[in-house]
This record gives C-alpha cells, structure tokens and sequence, in this order.
C-alpha cells in the first residue's frame, strides 16, 4: 500500500481529473495518491470522478491556494 | 447457458443527447461505459475557473455529472497533440466557424472504437440526431463518419437508429431495433419528453455550447493568430489565452492581451515570464501581455493602451511597469491613450 503523489498545480479542469485518472490506472487497490492542484474546481471533479470509477477520497484539504485530494485507489469495480 | 454481457462505449459530451442515448442503450441490458474527449477547445471548466464573478458558480463538470446519473463509469482522454491536425487540415472543411465537426466526430468515434477494442466492448454509441447538425448530423454526412472512422456497423444512434440502415448490434439482436428512436431534424421536443419520461432534470443546455470553435469571437482570434505568426499552428498556452482577456492587435507584429478583471489578471499572471507585459502602477489597472515583437514606439504605445484600461485613463500621466522577457522592469510615465485614439478595428 503504496503512497504516491501528483502534482497538477496550473491546470485547469479537466486536465487535474485526466492526470489523476492516469495515474490512477497505473496503482494498485489500496494504495493512495495525493494530488495537489491550484484549480479549485479539482474539488468538484475529481471527487465526482472517484465516485463514477470506483475509488475512494480520504481527504481534501486546502492550503492556501492549493488544493489537497487524496484518493485511495479501489479494485475497478 | 448464460448470455454473453455485451458491452457499448458511449461519447459522452455532457448534453443531454447523449444522456439519453445511454439511457436507452443501458434499458436493454448493455453495460455501457462513457468517454469525453479533451480537445483544448471544450468550453468546460476552464472559463468558470479563470473570471472571478463566476468564482462562486457551480464549477460542475457536465460529463462527469452525467456518467453519475447514469451510474456509468466514464474515461476522460487528452487528444489535445492529436487534435491539432483534425483542426488544422480538416478533410471535410469548417462549419460555420473555425468548426472542423465531421472531422472531429469523425476522429473521436475512431478513438473511441481504438479504446473499445482494447478494452473488449462490441460497439459504440453517440446521441447523434439526424438533421440536428448542419455539418455532423446530416443524413448525408452520418454514413461518412461510420465509414471514416472505421467504426462501420458498430456505431448505433439510439436516437435516430430507426432512420438509418441497422446497424451490427441490432442485426445480431443484442438490441431491439423497436425499442430505439426515430429522431429527426432541429426540434429539441423529443429529446425533452424522453428525458422527462427518464425522469432527467437539470441537464446542461444542449448542443452547440460545449465547444470555443463553433464560437465566432474565437474563431476570429484563432485566424487572427495564424496570421500573425505566417502560419498554421498552435500551442495549449496559445489557446487558453484566446479564452482570456480583451485581444488588442496595434500592428501586425505583436498584440496584447489585456486582463479584464481580477480573476483574469491573476490567471495572466502565470504567464508573465514568457511574455513582455505591463502594469499600472500609479493607479490600479490591468496586467496586460504583449505577444510578439515590439520597438520602442510600440512599447510606449502599449503602455499608453495599458494606462487606457486603467483607473486612470482620465489622469494626465499614469505610470505604467514594463517588465521585459529579462525579467528586467522599468518604468514608463505616458498619457493614457483617447478613446479616438483606440481604433475599433484593433480589437479583435
Ligand atoms: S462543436 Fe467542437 S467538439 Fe463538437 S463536433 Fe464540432 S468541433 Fe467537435
């Protein structure tokens, strides 16, 4: 169970979505990806994009300008 | 002996069109997943993210609320690189704008029967209607985007499958032809009783604006672009700042880019140490970029521009910053451009 992390800082949605769900493809269940980006609308997407694919969020946090998501990567189902 | 699960990849835009073609797809027992194609020029997201009034706005991505309500799963994919040459040299010309849509429609039901067949699905749906569409949708132009694509009889319209050939899945009985639709031409009407008898609300405003190409402001600074640069090509940088600010060209061989807003001086912002640009600095203003190559007198003339935009665009004199490719800045005291001074045919 791995932890691994993304930075997608300057991209503008969808692009945040797109670079966690191919990094996502390559982890295995259970481990957990931190994606940190400056697009505040990431909160909105990518949490939407874990719920349709089967994966988890742990937390969102923010920190100052940067948003935090961490996502738990679940088996594809 | 049970029956083999078939299974359809649908394009998802996010309209309602292809909400419901899911839906009647996902009824007879397909299991359907979703894919959006990223193009650089969707209108989704980027626009609501960068104006500050829209700040507070629902910054809901529609594909990705469609696939909720549907329960599907839904594959985002980048064709960004690739898309420059659907754009650039269209096969099937432009809409009525810098559209390339038969193209386009042409290129993403390739992409999506690559990733169908990679994934093991058996064919591929699109909320396509006949007629809808000048270019895309037109009974004459649909059997060329099956045949172009390569998709052939794999590609099924749930919408309009009753007026077109039947296609690979409705021969082979894995869909009821009778259970499919007869849509035609521009009226919206049958596609809003489906989505009330599939209890759908709140969809996203169908057709036509998802996408910056079919948009005639756009489009004029996109040609305006190539023009300037002598030739036919683009950057990401390139296209989301045609999405931002006001586009003043003085001359052929720079324009600039004037933040309209607070939300778009900040997104400028991230630009600053790949463009000259200026700033007010003796009242507050703008950010604004200047693309190209400029003299000294364009310079000055840009910073006058600047100081036009700015909350002193009455004053005598307003100090204005230019910052240099060198990251070196300097300080120019000039006198704000008159409003006849601004001629109309600079905005682009
Ligand atoms: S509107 Fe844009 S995305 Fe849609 S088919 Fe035309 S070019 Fe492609």
């Amino acid at each position: 169970m791995a932890h691994y992390q993304l930075d997608a800082r300057r991209l503008l949605c969808p692009m945040p979505v797109i670079r966690a769900q191919n990094r996502v493809a390559e982890l295995l269940p259970g481990d957990v990806l931190e994606v940190t980006c400056t697009d505040p609308g990431a909160l909105n997407d990518i949490p939407a994009w874990c719920r349709i694919n089967g994966h988890t969020v742990l937390a969102t946090r923010r920190d100052g300008n940067e948003v935090i998501i961490d996502i738990e990567v679940g088996d594809g189902t | 002996m049970s029956q083999i699960q078939r299974k359809a990849v649908a394009l998802v835009s996010g309209g309602l069109d292809s909400m419901l073609a899911v839906r009647v797809i996902q009824e007879q027992g397909i299991h359907v997943e979703g894919i959006n194609f990223y193009t650089g020029f969707c209108v989704e997201g980027h626009t609501h993210a960068i104006r500050k009034k829209d700040q507070g706005k629902d910054k809901r991505n529609n594909a990705l609320w469609v696939a909720e309500q549907l329960g599907i799963k839904l594959h985002i994919i980048d064709i960004v690189e690739e898309y420059k040459d659907v754009l650039l040299n269209p096969r099937h010309g432009y809409g009525a704008n810098m559209n390339p849509c038969l193209d386009c429609k042409i290129f993403m039901v390739h992409k999506a029967l690559e990733w169908a067949d990679k994934n093991g699905f058996d064919f591929i749906i699109t909320g396509e209607v006949v007629g809808q569409r000048p270019m895309s949708q037109r009974k004459d132009t649909m059997p060329v985007v099956a045949r172009e694509s390569g998709a052939m009889d794999r590609l099924l319209r749930p919408l309009c499958a009753k007026n077109l050939p039947a296609t690979l899945p409705e021969r082979e009985g894995w869909v009821d032809r009778e259970k499919l639709h007869d849509f035609s031409g521009r009226s919206r009407k049958p596609q809003m009783a489906l989505a009330a008898q599939f209890g759908f609300s709140d969809y996203a405003t169908p057709a036509g604006g998802c996408c910056f190409l079919t948009d005639e402001a756009y489009s004029r600074k996109l040609v305006d672009l190539w023009q300037a640069r002598g030739k036919r090509e683009y950057e990401m940088d390139d296209i989301m700042l045609l999405k931002v600010g006001r586009h003043i060209r003085p001359a052929p061989h720079y324009k600039l880019i004037v933040g309209r807003e607070e939300g778009e001086n900040n997104f400028l912002e991230g630009y600053r140490k790949i463009y000259i640009h200026l700033r007010p600095i003796s009242h507050t203003g703008p950010l604004v970029l200047l693309d190209g190559e400029a003299s000294e007198e364009d310079i000055v003339l840009a910073a006058r521009i600047t100081a036009r935009y700015s909350k002193g665009h009455t004053a005598e004199q307003v100090t204005v910053q230019v910052t240099g490719l060198d990251g070196v800045s300097r300080e120019l005291v000039v006198a704000p451009l008159s409003p006849d001074e601004l001629k109309p045919e600079w905005h682009l």
